[in-house]
């Protein structure tokens, strides 16, 4: 018996280990629970690949007006004729896509020749923003080209994006575009 | 893609090219494997490396990056030479029996008609011969010597095994293997798929490299049947969506963008509806205006009238020859043309061509405003100095950067509703689980901020054009946050009148009774409800459509070109893969891509065709009418067909100090980039668990040419290009060999792409590497078989 | 609750496409920490860990002639006969829940490492940090209120398959079968006799040589755990029931422990 074990140790072992030579090793219960018992369960689509899996994410309580919802775990749709519950090794992972320590959760604002991010409120970068495509708007609007024509558009701006985003946003995009007048307009699909 | 997911459970031979579906759509090969293991399917992989895919197939081909054409040029020539093809599908369903005009040739590596001084074609040649009524003419027997079928058997003639096989790199022997099983679906009781990802979009020829392929796939009578189809994994999410919604020549719903030339409403709409080529031709987009007025209606709302031809004239018009897809925006931006850009989402310096030209870019802007998730190398580019200074050694420090930059957080996939369109065109409608964290917005809210403080602006204070900005309707019940299902309805269409909601496109009016975002999604969200939330599991045919699980655009089809998997009487090609039947009233099965109660022999089975008929022989596109092999711009070979003509002559290369091109002699091995299954795009570098599986960046390198270099795994290596180089560790593997080219080796360097300056993990972009040259039809960059040299550090 | 019969995972190595979600889908359910991996290598680690239950194996190799990529799921087998539990000394520490799973529970662990040694298939891994081993759970936790364990329901391509061990066994006969008709004449099924079978089997192509998967050809319980549960085992209650009657005797002689002891 190694010195350090106490008299009460030795004591315990030799109960147990005599209690247990009596007892079949066979347990009936599983020493955990089960993490996702009573969450709640939201149906959405991964937002990697075009497979199109459904997911379910879920989320901390059950809805009721005082719990902050987090998300504690990302499982397959069984439902989904496209992947019956099943996913890959980044759509099993969205946990940590959603609830990461890295996600942007302020605007920030890099000032001409600064080598740094400043925090900036929401009002003051939608003034500034708005001014600044204001300013460059009216400087490179072209509403009639050189033999006239009436053409109402906008050269000097680009906006891009929108593959990952939903038809919605990509509409709503268009919106902003057309009504702007851009015509350099793109997104990943062009790649 | 043309069918979908889960469809490719019902293919006898699955040829995979250009793609590599274990590796990037895990769960779509689940449908090969299905396919395999109920069907006996056979699996063809065709690739530059012994990949994922080519582990579980049945027959693998190594061939060299970008010599795709080549290799389907083979397989359309075996198909023709030892008579595999579907000949009554061909007669009834193709353009194989139309007559070409006179004059029309190939010699010498280019098509009839070719200016060498303007470099471009006059398309002339190209076009069909048409008799007194304006149809084009037809021999039905395919003898004549200028019909599309004789044309065709021509031009792949030369296309040889041994041709092929000097060419890809291949040998002749596994080249037939391969072909005689992608060729045994040429009968109408068996069918094969095609699933191909960026291995074929992403080259200077990539369009005519998927044109190959759908001819390949008509001949073979593979086209509209289930388990056929070409069909293109797309790689993100609501790409397919993306690209429905418009881009810089298309409004939303694939109508075109006007031209400074189309002065007016009639004009435009005189232009966008095409004559009918044949009797039988059904010409859908005859019904343009209709689409058109409804979107203008959508626009403008109140403000588009009869009058002010709908507000068509607020619509922006592009020269007539001008051009304005990405590599032209940042080819004008490093020219110091463009003053801002709005990104939402999108990261350039990761994943445009030729990072360092992209950052160089940026900072000629006045301002950059990104919206994401994550910082992103697009949204640090100004301290590109610090972050990778190895990388760039030549870029300037943050001071001397003077664009002013916005970084705006924006609510991730989980913290909104709204649909995404999967690859089988599959619109899908996701509910919000949760808010977004901190002071993140949705993206509703950035837009609607951005454009109503600039509607203010001008409101206010006047400027250049107010009217068209202000024109633009934005009356949505919560103007600063628009509720998405409010605005699927307005995609949707509605009556102006009533507000009824549109329940299909057929309902669509030309007179401003009708609005509608996109003509494509009539029918998405009804008054019977939202049509995309639904989650019916029912499978009547058996056939994997799935009718009543979300919604398929366009009209809940699932296979498009589905009249196609029947012959002349109505009768399916293969009774136990029926897509549709003519019960003797209408059609059943599929929702008909026809009209429903139309007999068989009324209209042509492609409606949207001019031709009523699938093209085998397409005039629309810059460097011909059939696809050629051409080499890569930067090719480690001469090609054998055509020396005098090497790559393709109308791909387009940009010519700043930052492009510069590569010689085989400097940079004698073919490069390819990819993705790992392990990792999204340059997102999950920002996720631990995926960043645990592949933490750095990696080169595969085939053993001959590491034992040459004295390169063993776990060396560190440079790899060179005319534009830039990256450093990582050495995986000297079996799986991607020499191939002989044309009488001499040729290695391959592999290059996966996930990486970045920001990140949990860091390593060096990749597009360090590749050069901004573009498809000269799509304006894709080449990403796959450009040159580069490879040194141990 | 448990389920009334013996529930078995089946591996068909022929579906495997390495694309790892059964390894996310392990570490997402059971929160394990992910560390990072050296990288440059399609294998995410050269190994299992005591937090990374669950491993694709990577195996460049040739077949016939021909170049073959073996990717096959590692990680523990649920023995019948478990050499773990054999050699295991803390009584409750190893368990064998009612449906087969061999599973480790932690409260009764005192990071001997005997499981270590007692299995035939390098499984169960020491945790530096707790001083205790641990392995896959068969998601215990998930299969007490029936559901499939997490990387059986993530599997894409079917290579995974979860049921009564019976069922199990017949559906990996008729994959094997299937293969030999499609030319893989030596493929079979791994449930190897050496440790009583296991309640995770394979369908190998090649089931003559499974180091070709990074299975061992033969398993088998190492004689030193067979004798230190078998003859010596009796030998070891003798000592056990000195133990009992010394411990009387020292109550007998002593009495009970007073409240002082304790700070000692």
């Amino acid at each position: 018996m190694p010195s350090h074990l106490s008299r009460r140790c030795f004591l315990q072992a030799a109960t147990t280990v005599t209690a247990s030579s009596a007892l079949n090793l066979r347990a009936a219960t599983p020493p955990r629970q089960l993490k996702i018992a009573h969450t709640t369960q939201t149906h959405s689509i991964c937002p990697y690949c075009a497979v199109g899996c459904s997911v379910v994410i879920h989320t901390l309580g059950d809805k009721a007006r005082n719990v902050t919802p987090t998300v504690v775990h990302v499982e397959g749709d069984p439902d989904s004729p496209i992947n019956r519950g099943t996913l890959c090794s980044k759509g099993i992972a969205l946990k940590e896509f959603i609830v990461n320590d890295q996600r942007l959760t302020r605007p920030l604002y890099r000032a001409p020749g600064t080598a740094g991010w400043t925090p900036i409120s929401w009002e003051q970068a939608v003034d500034r923003m708005a001014r600044l495509i204001k300013q460059t708007r009216d400087r490179g609007f072209e509403e009639n080209d050189s033999d006239g024509r009436l053409v109402n558009r906008l050269a000097n701006v680009g906006l891009i994006g929108g593959c990952t985003d939903t038809n919605e946003i990509n509409f709503l995009l268009s919106k902003f575009r057309f009504g702007v007048g851009i015509l350099s307009y793109e997104n990943q699909s062009r790649l | 893609m043309t069918n979908g997911w889960t469809d490719v459970a019902n293919a006898d031979v699955v040829l995979v090219m250009g793609g590599n579906p274990a590796e990037n759509h895990p769960v779509g090969f689940r449908f090969v494997m299905e396919a395999k293991r109920t069907r006996k399917a056979k699996l063809v992989c065709i690739d530059p490396r012994f990949n994922r895919t080519a582990a579980l197939s049945d027959c693998y081909v190594p061939i060299r990056a970008g010599s795709d054409i080549a290799f389907l040029g083979g397989l359309i020539h075996y198909a023709l030479s030892h008579k595999r093809y579907h000949a009554d599908y061909v007669r009834l369903h193709t353009n194989a029996s139309f007559l070409i005009q006179e004059g029309f040739g190939f010699s010498d590596g280019y098509f009839s008609g070719w200016d060498s001084g303007q470099h471009r074609y006059d398309k002339s040649s190209w076009q069909y011969e048409l008799d007194s009524q304006g149809y084009a003419k037809v021999d039905p027997r395919l003898e004549h010597p200028r019909c599309v079928f004789q044309l065709m058997q021509k031009h792949y003639s030369r296309y040889t095994p041994e041709q092929v096989a000097s060419i890809c790199g291949c040998s002749a022997e596994a080249f037939v293997r391969s072909a005689e099983i992608v060729c045994s679906t040429g009968t109408p009781d068996r069918c094969g798929t095609m699933l191909y990802a960026l291995g074929w979009t992403q080259h200077s020829h990539s369009v005519q490299l998927i044109h190959a392929a759908a001819m390949l796939q008509l001949l073979l009578g593979n086209i509209g049947v289930p388990g056929g189809g070409v069909n293109a994994q797309r790689g993100h999410s609501n790409i397919q969506g993306a690209t429905d919604m418009g881009s810089w020549d298309s409004l939303p719903g694939y109508l075109k963008v006007p031209r400074a030339q189309q002065t007016s409403l009639a004009g435009y709409l005189k232009d966008a509806t095409p004559q009918p080529l044949r009797p039988d031709a059904m010409n859908y987009w005859s019904n343009a205006p209709k689409f058109m007025v409804s979107l203008l209606t959508a626009y403008y709302k109140d403000r588009a009238t009869q009058e002010n031809d709908f507000g068509y004239h607020y619509l922006p018009k592009i020269g007539t020859t001008d051009n304005h897809s990405w590599g032209y925006l940042f080819d004008r931006m490093y020219a110091g043309q463009i003053e801002g850009l709005i990104s939402f989402g999108m990261n350039p310096v990761a994943n445009g061509p030729n990072s360092l030209k992209m950052i160089q870019a940026l900072g000629k802007l006045k301002w950059l405003i990104v919206v994401e998730n994550f910082e992103t190398e697009t949204a640090a580019f100004w301290n590109a100095q610090k972050l990778a200074a190895k990388e760039y050694p030549n870029v300037v420090d943050s001071s001397g950067v003077a664009t002013e930059v916005f970084l705006l957080p924006a609510a991730c996939f989980a913290e909104k509703d709204g649909s995404f369109v999967n690859s089988s065109r599959w619109v899908q409608w996701k509910h919000a689980a949760l808010d977004p964290p901190g002071l993140a917005k949705r993206d509703q809210e950035i837009i609607a901020a951005l454009l109503l403080k600039l509607q203010e602006l001008y409101r206010r204070e006047g400027g250049v054009a107010s009217e068209p900005l202000l024109s633009m309707s934005w009356n949505y019940a919560h103007p600063l946050s628009p509720s998405l299902e409010e605005v699927a309805k307005e995609i949707n269409g509605r009556e102006t009148l009533t507000g009824r909601q549109l329940s299909s496109f057929g309902e669509l009016k030309d007179d401003g009774s009708t609005s509608c975002g996109n003509w494509l999604y009539s029918g998405s969200i009804t008054d019977e409800g939202n049509q995309m939330a639904r989650r019916g599991q029912e499978d009547p045919t058996g056939l994997g459509f799935f009718p009543g699980w979300s919604w398929n655009w366009p009209a809940n089809r699932r296979v498009l070109y589905n009249r196609a998997s029947a012959d002349g009487d109505g009768k399916p090609w293969d009774a136990s893969r029926a897509a549709l039947h003519w019960n003797g009233q209408k059609w059943v099965g599929d929702v008909p891509d026809t009209k429903v109660d139309a007999p068989p022999s009324r209209f042509g089975a492609f409606i949207m065709l001019r031709e009523g008929v699938a093209k085998l022989f397409a005039p629309d596109f810059a460097e011909g009418p059939f696809p050629e092999h051409y080499e890569p711009a930067e090719s480690p070979v001469t090609n054998v067909l055509h020396p005098n003509v090497n790559s393709n002559p109308l791909a387009k290369i940009f010519h700043s100090d930052l492009d510069s091109l590569g010689s085989p002699k400097e940079y004698p091995y073919v490069a390819l980039t990819y993705r790992l299954t392990e990792h999204f795009h340059y997102w999950t570098k920002h996720v631990q668990a995926s960043s645990a599986l592949q933490p750095t960046f990696f080169v595969e390198l085939p053993e001959e040419l590491a034992s040459e270099k004295g390169i063993e795994s776990g060396d560190r290596v440079r790899i060179k290009s005319a534009r830039g180089h990256v450093e990582g560790q050495a995986l000297v593997t079996r799986r991607m060999r020499s191939l002989k080219v044309n009488g001499r080796a040729v290695y391959q360097v592999g290059l996966p792409i996930h990486w970045g300056f920001v990140g949990r993990v860091k390593g060096p972009l990749i597009n360090n590497l590749s050069p901004s040259v573009l498809d000269p039809n799509s304006g894709t960059p080449e990403y796959k078989g450009f040159l580069v040299n490879v040194e141990k550090v | 609750m448990s389920l009334p019969y013996t529930v078995a995972k089946l591996i068909d190595t022929s579906s495997c496409i390495g694309c790892k979600a059964c390894e996310v889908a392990c570490q997402e359910w059971n929160d394990q920490e992910f560390t990072l991996g050296t990288g440059g290598s399609y294998q995410t680690l050269p190994d299992l860990a005591h937090h990374f239950w669950n491993l694709i194996k990577f195996n460049e190799t040739q077949h016939d002639g021909g170049l073959a990529w073996n990717m096959a799921k590692y990680q523990c087998m649920h023995c019948l006969d478990p050499g773990c539990l054999r050699a295991c000394p803390a009584p409750g520490a190893i368990v064998v829940l009612p449906n087969g799973t061999v599973d480790f529970n932690h409260d009764s662990c005192i990071g001997c490492g005997y499981c270590i040694t007692g299995c035939p298939f390098d499984v169960p891994r020491l945790s530096p940090k707790s001083s205790k081993v641990y392995k896959c759970t068969l998601c215990s936790d998930r299969t007490a209120v029936g559901l499939e364990p997490a990387c059986i329901k993530a599997c894409p391509t079917h290579c995974l398959s979860f049921g009564k061990r019976e069922d199990m066994l017949g559906e990996a006969e008729r994959r094997a079968e299937q293969l030999r008709n499609d030319g893989f004449l030596r493929a079979g099924v791994y449930n190897p006799a050496g440790v009583g079978g296991t309640n995770v089997i394979y369908v190998l192509a090649r089931a003559d040589h499974p180091e070709a998967y990074g299975l061992p050809a033969n398993p088998q319980i190492p004689w030193t755990v067979s004798l230190w549960k078998g003859p010596l085992k009796w030998l070891g209650n003798l000592v056990l029931l000195g133990g009992i009657l010394g411990t009387f005797f020292h109550y007998v002689r002593y009495g009970p422990r007073r409240a002082h002891d304790r700070q000692a």
